[in-house]
């Protein structure tokens, strides 16, 4: 705990930890003191000398080391002749900061008048309008008029397009370095940088394609002017035109706080629609930050492609159809099924849609299946991380182990949180076949061969309890290395453990036994069941963790299931999308989706559904945080929710089930589920405050995003803490069949990918790579197949025509395969490859 | 392994020699005036080796180019006189130096000579306050002063370099 | 006495060539210091010395070699060579001419600080003298004078170079640091200062390549022989940079304390023509203007007195202007200097040197009205205090001394008019 610090600001006393800055003192007591550079979040520079105020310290007797005191016995306080920043002073114990005087009026309103020299002033039509850091501050500290003559202005570009994403305006930029400092500091991507130098200093970028991050859209927010705007909203609309909605980003399970900004449009034909997303804060899970996948890859939702009405099959043809008839007709055929019903549902669906689906299934007698490329999950219920965990506290004394995981791209803000855990001191382990970025921040980085995560981790629990004498080879040669034994020590001498596995590389058989090995290595380093301490999945999709909850499973065999069942009712899944030779038309196929999918076309009814953005619901993180959203905009006519279209078909075959309210539904899940218990709409919705405190009237501080007052979510205790002791698991550690002298293909994630959801979202095409697989350079020139060429790649499955790419970061005799690229490969598997003269179109 | 790098393996063995190890960075300046050598500015794909050389990205290399202006971004004359015309200097005819000079070579300050020779610039100080007029030259080789000069003596040199580069 | 401490190649001929520089008792110093001497005891000889920085600033050279942290290693010594003051070319005259007693004063420095690398960060500019210092550096290499284990010590010391590339903001430290790590020139925060944080996060001691020049001599031949020349508070000698209108520029290595009036008159020969002294500026582009009166004349040029008159000593790079002088001309040349070099971090220095830019230009143009002079007088003071560097702050003295003290040169200037409607005559009843 910092020693405590006790100071004056503008005659009200506040007692902060040491170290803390004058500007943030001030603000945890409602004193705003002006900034544009500064940051909560960034590490102070003093630049834009906004926050100058006057700063008086204690005068100490040189002699006597004592305070000096005046005649009153008050301790005197000496003021320095100039004013002081703010922002990088940090607070003294007696210090007394005056913000009010003339002298600091004064100095604002020079500063102001100096970057408003430069500054265009065509706020009429800046996108920042009524929302600017540097408007607003004008209003408040500004002079009322120009002693710069206006034409003395210089005139610059203000249409820069920094990429596809990002426009800079060349002439309202006031050069306080936000954008700059948080690609080099906060995400480390220096994509963009200062051209030139004072008055010439001009923000440019280099890298191919321009502002090549995934952060990018975060310095849309800090920009305090109309510098930085992000091509989906500029011209868009006005700032105060739009309502907000609080929200989860549904694109992967870190489950970062979003706002949907919403108005009526006339070229909608008088419609809600969606203008941005922003971030919302909440300091446990994306702080005030979110991806561009996140800020940019809605559009899904409001794609004219939608599904309208229900769908039924009659002479061949999908024909529109009631909802009454569908539902009918999907009514009595479950009801034949009885137990020959499967329910294939993905964690792309709510909590509320996953449990009355279950209820639904189970009711019958049928089975319920987890479509996930991942197994693990029911091990995360039961040693997931402990309430009260957050990477923020993470650092010093914390390891985190990262296993088979290209954080960066599965799940960009957790990779960008445990970078910072990592900065902080936290002993990081980075345990991977391949590079990634998160490596320049590990303490160790060990590599094993695709296929041996599980053994790698296996090697690490063995290395530090050799219990098992009859280990397999492939475990004993890792558990010969000394690096991986120095990790496997670090890892159990810290005091807090975390462990994120993820999918590269892996197949549902090889993910199980790596979430066993994972869960050993927590138990027997005692890492679980206390905050920030257990197991992370790294899933697939934003409530593939509240699907394992529920009872949701994946199938070992899931083509042979869906070839039997009687019944097959996927909702929210796409699997003929992803492989053709997967589904085949069984008895009755019902499709529950926003599309007309692969799978939709193939199926006897298809019901629309609403988008997430048009409903209640929520979400359950990889970390175990139950997160409401809320509805942004009204629904599609003619779609229905996910859980109340299965409660409309559980009421028809005589069920008790909730079919109209989203909160009645998540009532009866946490009556059902005991880690659950106690939970309601109401409880998630609670919030408490946050530092640094954002969003409100003083968007300067911490910039655009939004504060949180609809819910900070709730974490989940594992069941490991309600009386369900996990013992070590033995598992069976899967044989990978290797190439006798072709290639193992890989499948690894990437955050771009080509999925349903993404691919509305022309915005982000350019940066959506064609379909590909990537080989290193040295079997390329073995393969004699230059970058580029069009390769065919055999194995048992059908053949795939694809892009080859030389990528020196592939390990040698692998070929990497990118999921929902259209290359069937869902876990290590030998091919071949050639080189084909078609070219794909 | 890049052209820069193929080319200067030695010399840039030599400078990232200078710096620590993990302070590769530091050695980003004299990268710069060594891809200047041959062209006499930093073109693009100089910019992308050195960041490669220093694991860097472009975009910071290209940042260094842009603050420093001993670097070009664009190609001028094959030398570049460069005449400090400062207070110390202007006290001292610096500026008429300056004007009769480019009246003599037919340009403006800032242009170059029609035969690409030479780029006549008006720069900050140059340390030689003292014997003024002067300037001094630069080619991607490197730099030299011209110090006591007069507008015959500047012609003269600029003469040799053009009798130089027949 | 030898008349120099820092020149001395003006009386001993050849004294850059290594085996003339050793004749002369050259790297004696160094091999007491290493050889014979505690870290610390060079640091107290320096201390005790009264040596203060010759950069400009006059901080006490080893009271800053003390404040060196001892528990974060390694530690770095950065020699100041980016001389780009304009109105001085003293460190560029020591370079090429007495190279070897700079770099045994770079050498003992890193000693005192038991540093093992230092850097000679040199304006790009000045690409030939970093040459001949590379071959100079290569020669004592060669002779084991820098190296490994020198001198049979365990203590070893590498020398390096580094060029600039034409940044005036570099010769301020912190950004001089920050360049040398390859990034922008921009001036950090301070604190933490050089020797807690400095040259790659590590304690740096950055000094003035004059600065350096001094301590061998006086490591060699101890404090109380230093302190002979010059003031009690400022001893030791300085060279003394003279540009501008005067017979005889040039640098004048002299006790500091010698008068205004010595320098210019009786070593720099007057000014030229017979015309009259008008102003001085004591410290380059960066100084107020001084109004030559006799008692200004007649001031010392120490660290103490040269504020009696309104400026400061700084680096002593004295720009003698004279009656032939618009002193609005010359703050329009001094303001493009600070604006061309501005190196853009802070506000009121980024947007202050481009309006003042715009102001000089209309004013020395002839287009300005008095009001644009309050203007700009307005600009300068609004900067005042409030900028990051001393950068900032330093481009503001010329304007605010010149428009207080030459008022008469800024009536004349903002034209007829204006002094017209000032003039006119009160109308009779």
């Amino acid at each position: 705990m910092a020693k405590l610090v006790t100071l004056t600001i503008d005659g009200k006393q506040v007692t902060v930890p040491e170290g803390t800055l004058v500007v943030d003192a001030a603000k945890r007591i409602g004193i705003d003191i002006p900034v544009f550079c500064y940051h909560p979040k960034m590490e102070p520079v003093g630049m834009c000398r906004m926050c100058l105020v006057e700063i008086g310290r204690p005068a100490i007797d040189r002699a006597t080391g004592e305070a000096v005191r005046e005649a009153d016995g008050s301790p005197r306080v000496v003021f320095s002749p100039k004013l002081e920043t703010a922002c990088t002073t940090p607070v003294a114990e007696g210090m007394v900061v005056i913000g009010a005087s003339e002298k600091v009026k004064e100095g604002r309103k020079a500063i102001l008048e100096f970057l408003l020299t430069s500054h265009p002033l065509d706020c009429p039509i800046c996108d920042k309008g009524g929302e600017c850091p540097l408007q607003n501050l004008t209003m408040g500290f500004g002079p009322g008029q120009s002693r710069f003559i206006y034409d003395d202005k210089i005139h610059l570009a203000k249409h820069v397009p920094l990429g596809e994403l990002i426009f800079l305006d060349r002439e309202r930029c006031i050069q306080c370095a936000r954008c700059v400092r948080f690609q080099e500091a906060v995400v480390d991507d220096p994509v963009i940088g200062f051209y030139q130098r004072g008055r010439s200093l001009e923000i440019v970028t280099y890298s191919e394609p321009g502002f090549d991050s995934i952060f990018s859209g975060n310095t849309t927010d800090i920009c305090p002017v109309g510098a930085l705007t992000t091509a989906d909203f500029r011209f868009g609309a006005r700032p105060w035109e739009l309502n907000a909605a609080a929200s989860i980003c549904a694109q992967c399970p870190v489950g970062c706080n979003i706002t949907f900004n919403v108005r009526r449009e006339a070229k909608a034909g008088g419609r809600w629609v969606i203008k941005r997303v922003m971030p919302r804060q909440n300091e446990a899970v994306n702080e005030i930050w979110i991806c561009d996948k996140g800020r940019f890859g809605y559009h899904y939702t409001e794609s004219p492609h939608r599904l309208s009405q229900p769908l039924v099959r009659k002479h061949g043809e999908l024909t529109p159809a009631s909802w009454e008839e569908a539902l009918g007709l999907v009514a009595d055929r479950f009801r034949q099924a009885g137990d020959g019903l499967l329910t294939l549902a993905s964690g792309r669906l709510s909590n509320e849609d996953l449990f009355n689906l279950h209820q639904l299934t189970t009711s019958l007698g049928g089975k319920s299946a987890l479509y996930t490329h991942m197994a693990g999950g029911d091990l995360v219920s039961r040693i997931g991380v402990a309430p009260g965990t957050n990477f923020a506290d993470m650092g010093t004394g914390s390891a985190i182990l990262v296993v088979a995981s290209d954080l960066h791209e599965e799940a960009p803000i957790w990779w960008l949180r445990v970078k910072q855990a990592a900065e902080r001191g936290a002993t990081l382990i980075v345990l991977n076949p391949r590079p990634t970025r998160l490596d320049k921040f590990a303490s160790h980085v060990l590599r094993y061969a695709y296929g041996s995560e599980a053994a790698a981790v296996l090697a690490m629990v063995n290395s530090l309890s050799a219990k098992r004498p009859d280990l397999p080879e492939t475990v004993k040669a890792l558990g010969r290395s000394p690096e991986l034994e120095a990790a496997a020590k670090a890892f159990a001498a810290a005091e807090n453990g975390v462990i994120l596995f993820g999918s590269e590389g892996t197949s549902l058989a090889t993910s199980q036994a790596l979430a066993q090995a994972c869960a050993n290595l927590l138990i027997t380093t005692n890492h679980v069941g206390r905050p920030n301490n257990g197991l992370i999945g790294v899933w697939q999709r934003a409530n593939d963790q509240g699907a394992w909850d529920i009872g949701f499973r994946p199938m070992p065999d899931l083509a042979q299931a869906m070839r039997s069942a009687r019944a097959l009712y996927i909702v929210g899944a796409d699997p003929a999308g992803d492989d053709p030779t997967l589904v085949e038309t069984g008895d009755f196929l019902v499709v529950q989706e926003l599309f007309l999918t692969d799978t939709a076309k193939l199926a006897d009814v298809v019901l629309p559904v609403q988008a997430y953005t048009e409903r209640e619901g929520s979400f359950t993180s990889g970390e175990r945080r139950v997160q409401r959203f809320y509805p942004a905009v009204p629904e599609r006519p003619g779609s229905k929710a996910d859980f109340t279209i299965a409660g409309q078909i559980g009421a028809l075959l005589g069920l008790d089930m909730e079919a109209r309210l989203a909160s009645k539904v998540f009532l009866r899940l946490a009556v059902s589920l005991k880690e659950y218990a106690g939970l309601s709409y109401t409880r998630l919705s609670e919030v408490e405050e946050q530092f640094p405190i954002v969003g409100r009237g003083d968007l300067y501080y911490g910039g655009t995003t939004y504060e949180n007052t609809q819910g900070l979510g709730v974490q989940l205790p594992p069941t490991i803490l309600l009386g369900e002791p996990l013992p070590l698991g033995w598992l069976e550690l899967p044989q990978i069949q290797m190439p006798q002298d072709g290639l193992l293909a890989v499948p690894v994630t990437r955050l771009y990918d080509r999925g349903q959801t993404l691919l509305p979202s022309e915005l982000l095409h350019p940066r959506l790579p064609q379909p590909y697989v990537a080989i290193n350079p040295a079997d390329g020139k073995r393969y004699r197949i230059p970058d580029g060429a069009t390769v065919e790649i055999r194995s048992q499955t059908p053949i795939s025509l694809v892009t080859l790419r030389r990528d020196p970061l592939v390990p040698e005799g692998v070929l990497l395969v990118p999921r929902s690229m259209g290359v069937p490969i869902n876990g290590p598997t030998p091919v071949d490859l050639r080189q084909v003269e078609r070219v794909i179109a | 392994m890049n052209h820069l790098e193929e080319k200067y393996a030695d010399e840039i063995q030599a400078i990232l020699a200078k710096y620590p190890e993990e302070q590769k960075r530091a050695a980003v300046m004299p990268l710069l005036y060594l891809a200047q050598r041959e062209t006499g500015y930093i073109t693009r794909q100089s910019m992308n080796d050195i960041a490669q050389i220093l694991e860097l990205t472009p975009t910071e290399v290209a940042s260094i180019v842009g603050f420093y202006t001993l670097y070009y971004d664009q190609p001028g004359g094959k030398y570049r006189i460069q005449v400090c015309t400062d207070l110390p200097c202007a006290l001292r005819g610096a500026e008429e130096f300056l004007e009769k000079l480019c009246e003599n070579l037919g340009i403006r300050v800032g242009e170059t000579t029609p035969d690409g020779l030479v780029t006549v610039e008006k720069v900050m100080c140059l340390a030689g306050c003292d014997k003024a007029p002067l300037f001094q030259v630069q080619t991607g080789a490197g730099l030299e002063y011209h110090e006591n000069q007069t507008v015959e003596s500047a012609l003269s040199y600029i003469d040799t370099l053009r009798k130089r580069e027949r | 006495m030898s008349q120099y401490i820092l020149l001395r190649h003006r009386e001993i001929p050849n004294l850059g060539k290594l085996e003339v520089y050793r004749q002369n008792d050259g790297f004696q110093a160094f091999y007491k210091a290493v050889t014979s001497m505690k870290p610390e005891e060079v640091i107290e000889v320096v201390k005790a010395s009264g040596l203060r920085g010759r950069g400009g600033a006059g901080f006490p050279t080893g009271m800053k070699w003390a404040f060196v942290d001892r528990h974060n290693w390694p530690h770095y010594v950065v020699a100041n060579a980016d001389e780009s003051e304009p109105g001085t070319f003293k460190d560029r005259e020591i370079m090429e001419n007495n190279p070897f007693q700079f770099l045994e004063g770079v050498a003992i420095a890193a000693y005192a600080v038991q540093a093992n690398v230092a850097y000679i960060y040199l304006r790009g500019e000045f690409w030939q003298i970093a040459h001949q210092l590379d071959q100079r550096i290569a020669e004592l290499y060669a002779s084991g004078l820098l190296g490994d284990n020198l001198f049979g010590t365990d203590y070893s010391l590498r020398i390096y170079t580094h060029l600039g590339a034409g940044a005036y903001i570099c010769g301020e430290e912190t950004a001089m640091l920050e360049s040398l790590e390859g990034k922008l020139g921009q001036p950090r925060l301070r604190p933490p200062f050089p020797p807690s944080y400095g040259l790659f996060g590590k304690p740096t001691v950055v000094n003035n390549v004059e600065t350096l020049t001094n301590v061998p001599l006086i490591v060699a031949n101890g404090a109380s022989w230093y302190r002979q020349y010059g003031t009690e508070k400022s001893p030791g000698t300085k060279i003394f940079c003279l540009s501008g209108r005067i017979n005889r520029p040039g640098n004048y290595e002299l006790p500091l304390g010698t008068t205004f009036r010595q320098l210019i008159y009786e070593h720099g020969g007057g000014i030229p023509e017979g015309r009259q002294i008008k102003a001085i500026m004591p410290a380059g582009a960066s100084s107020s203007l001084i109004i030559a009166t006799d008692e200004a004349l007649d001031t010392p040029m120490d660290y103490e007195s040269v504020p009696n008159v309104g400026a400061a000593l700084g680096s002593a790079s004295l720009i003698i202007i004279d009656d032939t002088v618009s002193i609005p001309w010359l703050i329009n040349k001094t303001i493009h200097f600070f604006k061309h070099e501005s190196c853009g971090k802070c506000t009121p220095c980024r947007e202050g040197t481009y309006w003042m830019m715009h102001l000089t230009e209309r004013i020395a143009g002839g287009a300005a009205t008095w009001e644009d002079v309050e203007l700009l007088k307005d600009v300068a003071s609004q900067m005042k205090g409030k900028c990051l560097c001393a950068l900032g702050e330093f481009s503001i003295e010329a304007v605010l001394s010149g428009i207080e003290r030459f008022k008469g040169d800024f009536e004349a200037q903002v034209g007829a008019t204006q002094a017209a409607a000032e003039e006119l005559p009160v109308p009779a009843d």
